[in-house]
């Protein structure tokens, strides 16, 4: 019993400090306690909301593209997709063959869906195929009982309902690649796509939106408990271009089976009513995704499919650029209108010979006749007289050698060559003989149907420097002003000089022996006054010239002299101009003049001016649906 | 040779008692905390289960209540037949655990209980209780004299560390952990030297590097996701980072009762069983925790007071190590989902979702109410009525 007692003494001494130690660790539990729940309580907060919410962005509807009166060119268009959630089927396996009976699903597909199905939550759906047939939509859901874990799923997608007509200068959209990344969060949206080429890329800021976003609670696994919080975005904005689709279609349809680019302008304006570039291609294909084949043929056809003649085909503008070398000549005051000029059908210079178009010659030629019959001789002389950089000069006032600033990308420039430029690029000086040859256009000297057109507009609205634009309204990021009535800058050309060169163009279509003479327009009020080229693309030889120059139509069609024709009207208040060139087409006044003559018979028919105020273009095909 | 103890009244000064005098001593305000305790647990466990009783909170009332009439069952029982019977229930517990250990072979996995059709019986929850009465039982009859004896000191260890490795190997690091813990206070609140508790835990921080070498794989990837679980979030970390996330974001009065989100959305690993803690952290926040923390301290007191009352060591011995068992399980368990302690598998006692360990830990307050209610008989160093 002793012992007992002493052992129950230090039993309870021991018991003392055992509880004391205990008492500690309980102390340490509910200091931990105390930091994690008030001291970090915050830090901890903010986790377990990060943990919680998702926040998910929302993609707004691109913006629409328009005509000038309110056709589509570029709307969305529902996409459906048939997906699969396979947590909810008995076996992926089954739901998919149970699908294949009822819509087409292809073998890539399959191999493809199991592949993902493995990387994914068996809660997220995966897509089977897009695009799906209204048809085909109505099938799934009329057997939706027997298709466990399969839904259908409305997207977006880019369609151009008017297809090839005016897919140069709408561009085409699509998925976003790394360099390419500006910032705006929607771009990392799976699925999402962005303007390439044309307007869509120009103006993709504008029509693309803002995101808005979807606030959401979601599980450890991700999966969606509900939705906490729903931000629309902002709807892109729509797009009206300056385009006549109707004038389009049918400057396409003028144009047919040729490889060639047309530009109608508003000389005051800057509207740009037409741009057809041919051949076209369908815009819609991308979005579907071409065939290698499809590929393949778009981008080995000679005829350049793919590009946009317009803006991006450079070619010599031959005669048509006369009128610049008659411009420099008489601001230079180096020639009197009236000075005449003697054509043999050639002009000796040095020990070299220059010809002119026409063998057997003009005769005396002033400046409205040298115009009207194109008389290589009279320019020939003129060229000499001013000098070739006086002419440069002019060709740039008027919008030649430099982008013209259109609203498009992939505008090319052109070349105006001088001495600095050739000594450039070809580390040459310049031969007198150059002179002459690129004073016809000929030579170096390069240009877009774009700049043709431009430098005709500039001609025709009294030398004031115009710019083409696409986009009626001034487009920025988050709004679309009204376009103000334009002020251009004067380019500083007498009055004097642009009446003789007009009056000079005036001839060409309407004086007979000029050279469009057989492609004038004869309805009254809708006068053309143009002017013709024709580039040489090969060299004709000495030896050719003896035993007398193919035709055109001799020669394979890579061969053949590239037609051009420039022109404005009405004649009596210019109101438009024109710019035709018909790649390797033959002659500008057989192939390319009677086109414009068309096309611009429309386009006055159409009187863009009134037509543009009360907008009731009917659309091109009534079928159409703005989507 | 008797000698009459002034502070026992004397109708109680006697080896045997009658059932109604057991009853009159049944200790209901230890009932009572338990049953608090084990209440917090039902409205967890109802809560995660998004306010269903379904399938967890059910259940769980079932096994308090049978757990309860049990415990009762096990107080009245006289002490002295539990340390008459402790080395059987230590043998029976050893074979079991044997047995266990030869399944989880032939199973090729580790296997931790067996399967009694209406419980899932876990002989290591067994033998924690067993090697408690048995520790008792064997210092009981040590004098002073002989616990100083290092040979004395052979047959206890062996006692222990037998299950301990057992236990080790099924893997259950947190059970093995628990006994030895709890042993240790056996030896010490026995009387062992204290310069020899130096000795051994010296020797086993040595140790360390050889046993790291004997740890599963898992096991040394939890010891060092422990030391930086940020390392590994979505791994072994992940468990640890979402509990103090779910914890800390409770702050100090909490997201309200059934209103904890983290736990609702399954960012919480096995919020019904080794993580409940946190949830009800989550949901009642550092308030909630402290009452909790408090109602545990308050059957520990009790525990104490019990084993102080108590004129026999083998009563003393057995209230005190069960008092210590049940603290080593809130303690780690609380410590692990406060990123104290690495995370090992133990449950929260009474609270956690699970039918062995609240039964052991009810058959185990019985043992010390039984002590309580047999506190003045004293016992012979060989069991008997008399010293």
């Amino acid at each position: 019993m002793y012992h007992d007692n002493d052992r129950s003494k230090l039993f309870s001494r021991r018991a003392m400090m055992l509880a004391g130690g205990k008492a500690g660790l309980m102390g340490a539990l509910a200091a931990r306690m105390y930091y994690l729940q008030v001291m970090e309580a915050d830090k901890y907060a903010v986790q377990a909301e990060d943990n919680r919410i998702s926040t998910r962005l929302l993609a707004p509807p691109r913006g629409l593209i328009l005509d000038r009166n309110g056709i589509a060119m570029a709307v969305n268009q529902h996409n459906y997709r048939v997906m699969v959630v396979p947590e909810q089927t008995p076996s992926l396996d089954y739901t998919l063959d149970a699908l294949a009976k009822i819509i087409a699903i292809g073998d890539g597909d399959r191999s493809r869906i199991h592949k993902e199905v493995r990387r994914r939550r068996s809660f997220v759906p995966l897509s089977v195929r897009e695009n799906l047939t209204w048809e085909e939509v109505a099938r799934v859901e009329v057997n939706a009982a027997d298709l466990p874990g399969v839904v259908i799923d409305v997207g977006q997608s880019r369609y151009y309902p008017l297809e090839s007509l005016g897919a140069h200068i709408l561009g085409y959209v699509s998925a976003v690649s790394e360099n390419e990344l500006s910032g705006d969060p929607l771009e990392e949206l799976p699925g999402f796509r962005i303007g390439k080429g044309g307007v869509e890329r120009i103006y993709d800021m504008a029509l693309r939106g803002r995101h808005g976003t979807s606030t959401l609670e979601v599980n450890s696994v991700g999966r969606v408990i509900r939705e906490l919080e729903r931000k629309e975005g902002e709807p892109g904005l729509d797009l009206n271009l300056t385009l006549d689709m109707k004038l389009q279609e049918y400057a396409a349809q003028r144009l047919g089976e040729e490889s060639a680019a047309v530009v109608v302008m508003d000389i005051h304006t800057g509207d740009v009513v037409v741009m057809a570039s041919t051949p076209s291609f369908d815009p819609n294909s991308f979005n579907r995704g071409l065939s290698n084949e499809e590929w393949k043929d778009l981008s080995t056809n000679p005829r350049s499919p793919l590009t946009n003649k317009a803006i991006g085909g450079t070619f010599a503008p031959g005669s048509t650029f006369k009128m610049l070398t008659a411009l420099a000549a008489l601001e230079a005051r180096d020639i009197t209108p009236e000075m005449r000029v003697f054509c043999s059908g050639h002009t000796q210079l040095g020990s070299l010979k220059f010809h002119c178009w026409k063998k057997e010659g003009h005769g005396a030629q002033d400046l409205v006749t040298g115009i009207k019959n194109s008389c290589d001789v009279y320019f020939y002389e003129i060229a000499r007289r001013v000098g070739y950089e006086k002419i440069a000069e002019m060709a740039k006032k008027f919008g030649l050698g430099a982008p013209t600033g259109i609203d498009l990308p992939g505008e090319k420039s052109g070349i105006i060559p001088n001495k600095a430029w050739k000594k450039a690029t070809l580390k040459q000086p310049w031969y007198p003989g150059e002179t002459l040859v690129n004073a016809i256009g000929q030579g170096y000297v390069t240009a877009t149907a774009m700049q043709l057109a431009t430098m005709t507009a500039r001609i025709a609205n009294g030398g004031y420097a115009v710019v083409p634009h696409v986009a009626r309204d001034q487009i920025s990021e988050k709004s679309a002003k009204s376009r103000a009535t334009p002020s251009w800058p004067s380019l500083d050309v007498s009055r004097q000089s642009l009446a003789l060169v007009r009056k000079g163009m005036f001839a060409v279509s309407n004086e007979p022996g000029g050279t469009a003479y057989k492609a004038r327009i004869t309805q009254e009020g809708m006068w053309l006054s143009g002017k013709t080229g024709s580039a040489q693309v090969r060299r004709i030889t000495l030896r050719e010239r003896e035993t007398g120059v193919k035709k055109n139509d001799q020669l394979p069609w890579k061969e053949r002299d590239h037609a051009l024709f420039v022109a404005y009207a009405p004649e009596e208040s210019p109101r438009y101009s024109i710019a035709v060139i018909v790649e390797h087409g033959g002659g500008g006044s057989a192939v390319a003049a009677p086109i414009a003559r068309d096309i611009m018979i429309e386009v006055q028919k159409r009187d863009m001016a009134r037509v543009a105020t009360d907008a009731s273009g009917e659309p091109l095909n009534p079928d159409l649906r703005r989507f | 040779m008797l000698r009459p103890l002034p502070r026992t009244p004397s109708r109680l000064n006697r080896t045997e008692m009658s059932m109604r005098d057991k009853i009159w001593q049944i200790n209901w305000s230890l009932i009572a905390v338990l049953t608090a305790i084990a209440g917090v647990g039902f409205a967890t466990l109802y809560s995660a289960a998004q306010g269903s009783i379904e399938p967890w909170a059910f259940k769980q009332m079932i096994r308090f209540a049978i757990g309860i009439g049990l415990m009762i069952s096990v107080a009245m029982i006289d002490l002295r037949f539990w340390m008459r019977h402790a080395y059987t229930f230590y043998a029976i517990a050893f074979v079991l655990l044997v047995l266990v250990e030869l399944k989880g072979t032939i199973g090729m996995g580790a296997q931790r209980w067996i399967d009694l059709g209406f419980i899932q019986l876990q002989p290591s929850e067994i033998m924690k209780i067993a090697l408690i009465l048995s520790l008792a039982r064997y210092f009981h009859g040590a004098g002073q004299q002989e616990i100083g004896r290092p040979l004395f000191l052979i047959p206890p260890l062996i006692m222990v560390f037998t299950p301990a490795i057992l236990v080790l190997k099924q893997p259950d690091l947190g059970t093995a952990m628990m006994l030895v813990m709890s042993s240790g206070a056996l030896f010490f609140m026995a009387g062992v030297r204290m310069w020899k508790f130096v000795v051994v835990i010296a020797g086993a921080g040595a140790a360390v590097p050889v046993a790291w070498q004997f740890l599963r794989e898992y096991q040394k990837k939890r010891v060092l996701i422990f030391m930086n679980p940020e390392d590994d979030p979505l791994g072994a970390g992940y468990h640890i980072t979402q509990s103090k996330i779910a914890l800390g974001s409770g702050g100090v009065f909490g997201k309200g009762y059934m209103m904890g989100t983290q736990s609702r959305l399954n960012f919480l690993p096995e919020k019904q069983t080794d993580f409940i803690f946190t949830m009800f952290a989550e949901e009642w926040g550092m308030m909630g925790g402290l009452v909790l923390l408090g109602l545990y301290a308050l059957l520990l007191a009790y525990g104490y007071a019990i084993a102080i009352r108590c004129r026999s060591q083998f009563g003393r011995l057995v209230a005190h190590g069960i008092a210590t068992t049940f603290f080593l399980y809130f303690f780690i368990n609380t410590a692990m989902v406060m990123g104290l302690v690495p995370v090992v598998g133990v449950p929260l006692p009474l609270i956690s979702y699970g039918g062995t360990a609240m039964l052991s830990l009810l058959v185990g307050w019985g043992l010390v109410m039984s002590a309580y209610i047999h506190r003045d008989i004293p016992i012979s160093r060989r069991g008997m009525g008399e010293d």
